[in-house]
């Protein structure tokens, strides 16, 4: 057994590893480090409830379900790591040794490309509790109107959140339709139907090419690349994460922007591929292969999958040899806008076709099931959650794609005029505004991809 | 010595009434066991949860093949969403749920609360005189039978002078759920009550109450024919179910003074004892069979397509892979996913006015009866296999 244990990152994934190393029973110091200043709090509220306001920003604390006993580095940041000492190195100078190292640093919010109109008074992203307090505060004065940057699931949950609270939106999206870089095309006409059924302005194809503000340095005005303008005093930008890695640069992991490279028991590689057997990665920083899609590398920025994957990285701290297990839980997320309760399981933009399975379209209540090469991939349940369980176990026993069409509430119709299967539309990420929730990021070993992509953004 | 394929019939034999976990037990080695008549058991927990979230598996009984006499639509009713699928199955649950519970009335079980322990009470101010004075008292007859008709009619605004009819109504109508009873005998009673609730709501509709039948009248969501099958569904899901989770939680703490004491001093503790009383002594042992839409492979088993599937809820209740000690009752059970409410879209409509009738009637009860003892360990039993319950329990001061 290890007797010191850092987990740098001090949000769910974190939490939730601390928590299983207790009821594990290590009794070794556990050491915290986190750059938010606050305890660990839960995100998914924050653009939900909280802009709703049904709920403060500062009341989504996660609670502590077992004593850590751990030692809190609150409000300063890691900015490297020297794995030769196992030390993390601290921004206050100070530094913490470990035996054993969670990686647990998540993503931050993709910020406005350019910073002297992202720092515009108005300009909001939302990652933070801090940023949803100050977001919530701005909606409370009443905002003329809200531009909404990105048709993502945070984007579209923003905009959907105004919109109950009778606020006016434009969602601008650089795709051809919200969601469409996490559900497909096909399913992204409904939700592009969904916004207009609940008077968002919704404009697909356009992307805003910039933020103006006024002789105050208050946002007043965006342009938009089909030449209009757009008279706003709020916009909140929401382009998807981006990893935090940054402070593994040198280390010699296989960390860069698309997240740390771990096996299936989330231990992290070096940049030549090789697994080390000290450091760990979980959550939304982590990306991991998955038996069930071909062994592609995943990032999933799930609430669940952050807490599974958590779970099994820190039973494989402390476990060794065969004890250790394996992190293969079929991805699943939910999110919750216009009065709909989205789930999925599965990848879905691991597919080549769509059907609806059951229910149907116009009674938003449906589940869609995505295929890739004749198997199950992945569903999506609107309305509809109570189904998910089976179609887990469709995906997770790769059963044939079409599924059985002899069942309960069957429609068939996705697009006017089909009843079968069409394509899911699954687009290149690089035409969306928003990042996409799930990456399929390539095979190993992939060294050889860190080290381009790191060359293409440097 | 049984052999799967006969575990229904000894199942359903009187003799195993008072206890049929062991043969649960037994029956769990086949997670689904096919019966000589064509019928399949599914008696373990993962495989049971399985199969309730299963598209494939309907609750319209014209899905088997061995479909029974369809009573309500020889009374003239239309059918009732505890038998029938999606869509139209969570379209008129929603449309009843927006009288009883959230997001529209979230206030509406919560709010009889008062009314419930007022019953309650006044039911067991009924006997406690005689108990104190030495006579034995049947609790199923002087209180748990009776509680529930008077709040399921309170509900749908019966007026008090008619709540004998339910009671006789009840009687005839329960046994439709006994899957060996003729069903004759009970069609006359469904077409009564089918009158009655048409006349009820009649009257409802030109003087409409705060109850949940006026309610649903004034929304003019759901067509007459279907106000009168939902009233009466409501009446029968909510009745025998409650009189036995009641009857149960009586004798259960019976056998465990302990258990018993330690409730009476922490009431607290009682909703948490309900919870694992709808584990430990559920009044729903088996589901109404479903039927098949497709062929399903469950647990290395076929079922075929138009088959019936009975799934075992007590049983899973009672699996040692999903619950740790499972035949033991720990009204502190933490993680307690149990059947008593069934899972998936046809779970139990009413389980939150069951819930608190259950625990304001188990509370009221052992804060009243001071030293009560179990006249006869095991109570008589009624013969349904499917709703099991004691006909009677006679309970003493000892
Ligand atoms: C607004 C919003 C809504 C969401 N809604 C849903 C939803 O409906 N469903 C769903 O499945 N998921 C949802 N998610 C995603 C979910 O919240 C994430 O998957 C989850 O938070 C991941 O947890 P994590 O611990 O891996 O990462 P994070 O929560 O990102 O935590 C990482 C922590 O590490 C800290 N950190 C970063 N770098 C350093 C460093 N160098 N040194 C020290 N600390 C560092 C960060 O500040 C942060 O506190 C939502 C996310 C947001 C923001
Ligand atoms: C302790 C008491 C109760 C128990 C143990 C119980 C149990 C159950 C179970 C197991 C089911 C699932 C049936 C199936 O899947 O086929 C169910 C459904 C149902 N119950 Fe209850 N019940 C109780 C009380 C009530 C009450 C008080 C009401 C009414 C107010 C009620 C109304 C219903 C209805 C309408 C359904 C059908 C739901 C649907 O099909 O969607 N029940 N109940």
């Amino acid at each position: 057994m290890p007797d010191s244990i850092a987990i740098v990152g001090a949000s769910l994934a974190g939490l939730r590893a601390a928590e299983t190393l207790r009821a594990e029973g290590y009794t070794g110091t556990i050491t915290m480090v986190g750059d938010e200043p606050c305890e660990p709090y839960d995100r998914p509220p924050l653009s939900k409830q909280v802009l709703l306001g049904q709920v403060s920003a500062h009341q989504t604390a996660l609670p502590e379900r077992r004593p850590l006993n751990a030692r809190w580095r609150l409000g300063v940041r890691a900015v490297g790591l020297d794995r030769d000492a196992g030390r993390v190195l601290l921004a206050d100078g100070d530094d913490v040794s470990y035996d054993r190292l969670l990686i647990a640093t998540g993503v931050r919010a993709r910020p406005w490309p350019n910073a002297a109109e992202g720092a515009l008074d108005g300009v909001f992203t939302l990652r933070t509790r801090e940023d949803a307090a100050r977001l919530r505060e701005r909606l409370d004065a009443g905002p003329r109107r809200m531009l909404v940057i990105g048709a993502g699931f945070t984007g579209s949950e923003i905009a959907s959140a105004c919109r109950e609270r009778g606020i006016e939106v434009t969602v601008a999206e650089r795709g051809p339709a919200p969601l469409v870089g996490a559900l497909g095309g096909a399913l992204g006409a409904f939700a592009a139907a969904m916004h207009r059924a609940h008077g968002v302005d919704l404009r697909c194809g356009v992307t805003v090419t910039g933020l103006e503000g006024d002789e105050r340095g208050r946002l007043r005005r965006a342009y938009l690349s089909d030449g209009g303008t757009l008279d706003t005093d709020v916009a909140v930008v929401a382009l998807g994460a981006v990893r935090n890695t940054e402070w593994l640069d040198g280390s010699g992991l296989a960390a860069g922007p698309r997240g740390v490279a771990c096996d299936a028991g989330c231990r992290a590689f070096d940049l030549n591929g090789i697994m080390t057997d000290d450091i760990f990665a979980a959550g939304d920083v982590a990306r991991a292969p998955h038996p069930l899609y071909e062994y592609q590398l995943i990032a999933l920025e799930h609430w669940g999958n952050a807490v599974a994957q958590a779970e099994v990285a820190a039973h494989n701290m402390i476990a060794t040899g065969r004890r250790r297990r394996p992190h293969l839980a079929v991805p699943a997320f939910w999110s919750t806008q216009f009065g709909i309760n989205i789930k999925s399981v599965g990848v879905p933009t691991f597919s080549d076709q769509v059907m609806i399975a059951q229910g149907s379209l116009e009674d938003r209540r449906f589940v869609a099931v995505y295929g890739y090469r004749g198997r199950v991939t992945a569903a999506v349940t609107f309305n509809q959650a109570m189904w998910l369980d089976y179609y887990r176990m469709l995906i997770e026993t790769a059963a044939p794609f079409p599924p059985e069409q002899r069942a309960m509430d069957r429609p068939r119709r996705i697009a006017p005029g089909t009843t079968g299967p069409v394509p899911s539309d699954v687009p290149d990420p690089a035409v969306l505004s928003h990042g996409p929730t799930i990456a399929l990021t390539g095979h190993l070993p992939d060294e050889r991809q860190v080290r381009l992509v790191r060359y293409a953004t440097a | 010595m049984t052999t799967p394929d006969t575990m229904f019939k000894r199942i359903v034999d009187d003799a195993s009434r008072p206890d049929p976990y062991p043969l649960y037990a037994e029956l769990r080695r086949t997670p689904v066991a096919r019966q000589e008549d064509g019928t399949y058991l599914v008696s373990t927990y993962h495989e049971i949860v399985a199969l309730l979230h299963d598209p494939r598996l309907s609750s319209d009984p014209h899905n088997r093949e061995d479909a029974p006499p369809d009573l309500s639509a020889e009374a003239g009713l239309a059918p009732a969403f505890i038998r029938m699928d999606p869509p139209d199955h969570d379209r008129l649950r929603a449309q009843t749920m927006r009288l009883f519970g959230p997001p529209h009335n979230p206030a509406r079980v919560y709010g009889m609360r008062d009314e419930l322990t007022r019953i309650s009470t006044g039911l067991i101010d009924g006997f406690a005189v005689r108990y104190d004075g030495g006579e034995r008292i049947d609790i199923v007859d002087e209180f748990a039978y009776p509680f529930p008709v008077t709040v399921i009619c309170a509900l749908m605004g019966v007026p008090r002078d008619d709540e004998h009819l339910f009671k006789e109504w009840a009687d005839a109508l329960i046994q439709t759920l006994d899957p060996r009873l003729d069903p004759g005998l009970q069609r006359q009673a469904m077409t009564e009550m089918g009158q009655y609730m048409a006349a009820l709501i009649g009257r409802h509709r030109q003087d409409p109450g705060d109850d949940m039948l006026s309610g649903m009248i004034t929304e003019g969501l759901l067509p007459p024919e279907t106000l009168v099958t939902t009233a009466i569904m409501l009446f029968i899901a909510g009745h025998e179910t409650t009189v036995n989770l009641i009857t149960n939680g009586m004798l259960t703490l019976l056998r465990r003074p302990e258990v018993l004491d330690r409730l009476r001093r922490e009431p607290e503790l009682m909703p948490g004892a309900v919870e694992e009383l709808l584990r430990y002594e559920p009044p729903v042992h088996m589901l109404s069979p479903r039927g098949a839409l497709a062929d399903i492979e469950v647990a290395g088993v076929t079922i075929p397509k138009g088959a019936s599937v009975v799934l075992v809820l007590a049983s899973g209740n009672r699996d040692p892979k999903r619950f740790r000690d499972p035949d033991v009752f720990d009204p502190a059970r933490e993680d307690n996913q149990h059947f008593g409410f069934g899972s998936g879209i046809h779970s139990c409509f009413g389980a939150p006015l069951a819930r608190l009738e259950t625990q304001i009637a188990l509370t009221g009860l052992i804060r009243r009866l001071r030293d009560p003892r179990l006249v006869a360990d095991p109570p008589p039993y009624r013969s349904n296999p499917r709703l099991r319950g004691p006909e009677h329990l006679f309970i003493e001061h000892g």
